[in-house]
This record gives structure tokens, C-alpha cells and sequence, in this order.
């Protein structure tokens, strides 16, 4: 296994949700990784993030570890989620809110609705 | 290099001959797709849009790839 693909794994399997982003959830740096952080702040959900321009080899390593050609990466309890169209996708259907009580994941459904309502 | 619609349709088109293709968006760089197509029957998103990607052949790896940002959809015909 190569150190990037370790360091993911470790990643993935020691934080309950994961963002790999372009940029920090604080100052992300791509719209896409904008919007999938955004909705995670709102909804006060605990995530890790990791910043994708910070390391070439994470970079890389995360497109081949999901399969998946573009960032933002969303990882709930280990498992791929999908991208910044399923994220959204998932947010207005209610379908993120389901996965997250499922998995045990704290978030506020208040707010949750609220996105729901403002893009319904 | 940018990629255009035409072409970014005919090459979801190649690998999903009976879909339905969408695309949408001119600066080559972000565009929009929606496929619909009966293979899709019983995967979830995420196998969906990989396959999809799949038939783009690498055009959005790395910092050199032609397509930024495709918005993509994909459905199962109704």
C-alpha cells in the first residue's frame, strides 16, 4: 500500500465524516468544495478535512482510492459518499439526512430543512 | 485544450449508445450532463456516475485534464 493510500485509509477510518476538499473549510478554494463544506457547516456536522492542494500524493491518491475523478470527495463512516452533484442531491431529497442517522452521525435537521426550503 | 459539447456528448454517446445525453455549457471547461439510460437499473449514484466518467477516458485527471467540472446527472429512463 503506498503512503498515500495508507494515509486515506487511516483518515477515512479514524473520523466519522471526511471531506477531501480544495482548500480548508474555512477558506475552501474551489465552488464545489464551497458548496459540499457550506452544507456540512449548516448543518453542524462534525467533518475532518483535508486539503487536496496540499499534498500532490493525497491528491492523486484520493481519486484512485474512490475511484472517482474529482474532488470534492465526501467519506461517511469509512464509505464513499459521492461528489459535489450526489452531495447535493442527497441534501434536497433528504436522503444525507437519513445516511446520517443511520450511521450515527449528529446533525441539526432544523437546518437541513432550511436548505430544503430555500432551494425547494 | 477545452473540451465541447459535441464531443463530450459523442463520447458518453460511444459507451452508452442507447442513452439519452444532455449536455449543456460552452466554455469547455464546466459543463453539464445528464445521461439516462436503462444500465443505470438497479446501481446506486455513485456506480452510475462512475461509469460515466469512465467513458470520458481520463479527460478529468489531474491539473492537465481538459474538463474542469462536469455537473452530471444520471437517471434511470422512467
Amino acid at each position: 500500500m503506498s503512503d498515500a493510500k495508507s494515509t486515506i485509509q487511516d483518515t477515512v477510518t479514524s473520523n466519522d465524516v471526511v471531506l477531501f476538499m480544495k482548500g480548508t473549510k474555512e477558506m475552501p478554494q474551489c465552488g464545489f468544495s464551497s458548496r459540499v463544506a457550506g452544507v456540512l457547516n449548516f448543518m453542524g456536522v462534525e467533518f475532518a478535512d483535508v486539503n487536496v492542494l496540499a499534498d500532490d500524493g493525497i491528491r492523486q491518491g484520493i481519486k484512485d482510492f474512490s475511484d472517482w475523478p474529482t474532488i470534492p470527495q465526501l467519506y461517511v463512516k469509512g464509505e464513499f459518499v459521492g461528489g459535489c452533484d450526489i452531495v447535493t442531491e442527497m441534501t434536497l431529497s433528504g436522503e444525507l439526512d437519513t445516511l446520517f442517522n443511520d450511521q450515527g452521525v449528529a446533525f441539526n435537521k432544523e437546518a437541513a430543512d432550511k436548505i430544503r426550503e430555500a432551494n425547494g | 485544450m477545452a473540451i465541447f459539447a459535441e464531443e463530450l456528448k459523442q463520447l458518453i454517446q460511444e459507451s452508452f449508445p442507447n442513452a439519452q445525453v444532455t449536455v449543456q455549457g460552452d466554455d469547455g471547461r464546466h459543463m453539464s450532463a445528464e445521461v439516462i439510460d436503462e444500465s443505470f437499473r438497479g446501481q446506486n449514484r455513485v456506480q452510475q456516475q462512475r461509469a460515466v466518467y469512465a467513458a470520458l477516458k481520463g479527460k478529468m485527471d489531474g491539473s492537465n485534464g481538459e474538463l474542469h467540472a462536469l455537473a452530471l446527472t444520471t437517471k434511470v429512463p422512467e
